[in-house]
């Protein structure tokens, strides 16, 4: 079989893919993941958001077999998981790293010996296993914690070796559920950059489920957002973020972009700022700030931005700016009219 | 303080010791042998639970009624009712192989329930991650399961200890030997309360010795 040299089999490649959990009795049986079509291409990062309870967990546990699939298909690296014995899946597990909110470390376990333990399971022979531990507790900055057991690493130390333990085996993919939310901002961002390094130094494709979009705008490529078991809406993490169409999906993009000010805010605004309020969407590659500007300055128009703010995100910018303007009606008007030419612009 | 002068504390002491020594081997076996069927006993209730690696409706009930039908029979009623089956296994329904029989089936029951107890206090995100790494069930069970919970287990061991040592006082009912039967012959029996009083400071010595050592080492392990 050949394929076009451009077009890459996907890495994950998932069709129609359902899970079902048997209801309780007296209940209709709600999937808890439901008709998912989702292709995620080697080397990607792939972000998986939703609501708790919108499926994201359980479909995570479905590309390595924790959960057996209802029916559908699941295909990692050409290999179709579903309808998989538990001992083929355990040889397909050495494959996929997965790391967790709560770390999830063996307690009565060092550092090394959580490290040693998936290098146990695969059979690596013990010279290898110490060149593979001590290499990776080199990547996660933690060479000095090899002998410290779990209890007495801070939250973001054992998920530094939560990662290093994923990577030991190698795997082509890395799964993360919600591997950021125990930890505080700070802490988040550092470990947001571990798993960017992991991406781009060893090319590992990551699955990140996660509820925050801080996870998305930091680390992700590609996003898919989940609602009641299904993806309602997915693509590129700018094209999301810049264009959100579901509802679910703007509550999300707003959490960490604003978009317009709510109307209680509005009123609390109208009530400091006098003039008309006008929402403009700068978008990468549309006109720059200072020209929209310009527009108001060359009619004196008085304005003040009163809301929102400039993105960087995926190495593009945008933002969506709430300005006050303010001037004789005429110019005001034609003002407006000019920048709805120029950008997408809504009177609020 | 008033010392009892009608005692015949001083010409019984080598049987003390012996009594003693009686105690101890019960104990001893009865841990040995009756720790260990009670573990395996536990991993089957916990690994066959709802949720659990093997989860096995079937056989956990088995296992749960079975458990449940034993554990609250006291000793000394205990101690009667597998008489019969003592006489099948040991060869005898009195005497102290009969008493050992007993206390390992009671000790096995009890330990099992404790043990298991202490086998579902490891989280279920630490079995979760063992399994996202392709370690198969029983690999799970010996080497995350276990580990993970010994603290607590040996704490519960300690204490299946000192119960297995009360249990052994009722021996006497079969001719069984040790301190317990000992101090009832010799002391309630006679009248003399110094011996009853020697036999109960010896046991209380021996259970403060195995508590210290249960809870020393189990903070060992917690502490790492």
């Amino acid at each position: 079989m050949t394929h076009p040299a451009t077009v890459a089999e996907p890495l994950v490649r998932l069709r129609n893919l359902t899970k079902t959990y048997p209801a309780a009795k007296g209940r209709n049986e709600v999937p808890a993941v439901a008709d998912v079509d989702l292709d995620i291409a080697a080397g990607d990062v792939q972000a998986i958001v939703g609501y708790s309870g919108a499926g994201k967990s359980t479909l995570v546990r479905l590309l390595n077999g924790l959960e057996p699939a209802t029916s559908g298909s699941i295909q990692i690296g050409g290999t179709e998981l579903v309808g998989l014995h538990e001992r083929q899946l355990r040889r397909i597990r050495l494959g996929i790293g997965m790391i967790f909110q709560q770390f999830n470390l063996f307690e009565s376990r060092t550092v090394w010996g959580n490290l040693a333990y998936p290098l146990q399971i695969a059979g690596v022979a013990k010279a290898e296993q110490q060149r593979r531990i001590s290499e990776l507790l080199h990547f996660v900055g933690l060479p000095d914690k090899a002998h410290t057991y779990p209890r007495n690493l801070s939250g973001g130390q054992k998920q530094r070796v939560g990662i290093a333990r994923a990577l030991t085996t190698n795997p082509s993919l890395l799964l993360a559920d919600e591997a950021t939310s125990a930890l505080d901002p700070e802490t988040t961002h550092e470990v947001l950059r571990l798993l960017k390094r992991v991406n781009e130094e060893f090319g590992t494709t990551i699955v990140a489920i996660t509820h925050e979009m801080e996870v998305v705008r930091e680390l992700a490529d590609h996003v898919a957002v989940m609602e009641n078991g299904r993806i309602v809406e997915s693509g590129a993490v700018y094209d999301v973020f810049s264009a959100p169409r579901q509802p679910v999906t703007r509550r999300f993009v707003g959490t960490v972009v604003d978009d317009e000010p709510a109307p209680d805010a509005l009123a609390a605004l109208r009530s400091r700022h006098p003039g008309r309020f006008v929402k403009l969407e700068l978008r990468e590659g549309g006109p720059r700030q200072a020209d929209l500007f310009a527009v108001l300055l060359e009619r004196g128009v008085a304005f003040e931005l009163v809301f929102g703010g400039i993105e960087e995100i995926q190495g593009a910018t945008f933002g969506n700016l709430t300005l006050a303007l303010d001037g004789p009606a005429t110019s005001v008007d034609e003002a407006v009219r000019e920048l709805s030419a120029l950008v997408p612009a809504k009177e609020l | 303080m008033l010392l009892p002068t009608d005692t015949r504390l001083g010409e019984l002491w080598p049987d003390i010791w012996q009594a003693t020594g009686e105690t101890l081997l019960m104990v001893a076996l009865t841990m040995l042998i009756g720790g260990t069927l009670g573990l395996l006993l536990a991993l089957g209730l916990y690994l066959t639970r709802k949720g659990g690696l093997y989860e096995n409706a079937v056989i956990s009930v088995v296992l749960n009624v079975l458990v449940n039908f034993f554990r609250p029979i006291p000793f000394i009623i205990f101690i009667a009712a597998v008489q019969p089956a003592a006489r099948l296994v040991v060869g005898t329904g009195i005497g102290m192989p009969a008493v050992v029989f007993s206390l390992i089936l009671a000790a096995m029951f009890g330990i099992a329930r404790i043990i298991e107890q202490n086998l579902v206090t490891v989280p279920p995100g630490v079995i979760e991650a063992a399994r996202a790494m392709g370690a198969s069930r029983a690999r799970i069970a010996a080497t995350v399961v276990l580990p993970e919970a010994l603290a607590p287990i040996i704490l519960g061991y300690t204490f299946a200890f000192v119960a297995v040592v009360d249990m052994s006082a009722v021996a006497g009912l079969i001719a069984g030997g040790g301190l317990g039967s000992f101090a009832q012959t010799f002391g309630y029996r006679q009248y003399d309360p110094t011996v009853t009083w020697v036999c109960v400071l010896i046991l209380v010595a021996l259970v403060q010795v195995i508590q210290l050592l249960g809870n020393t080492l189990s903070a060992r392990i917690l502490r790492r």
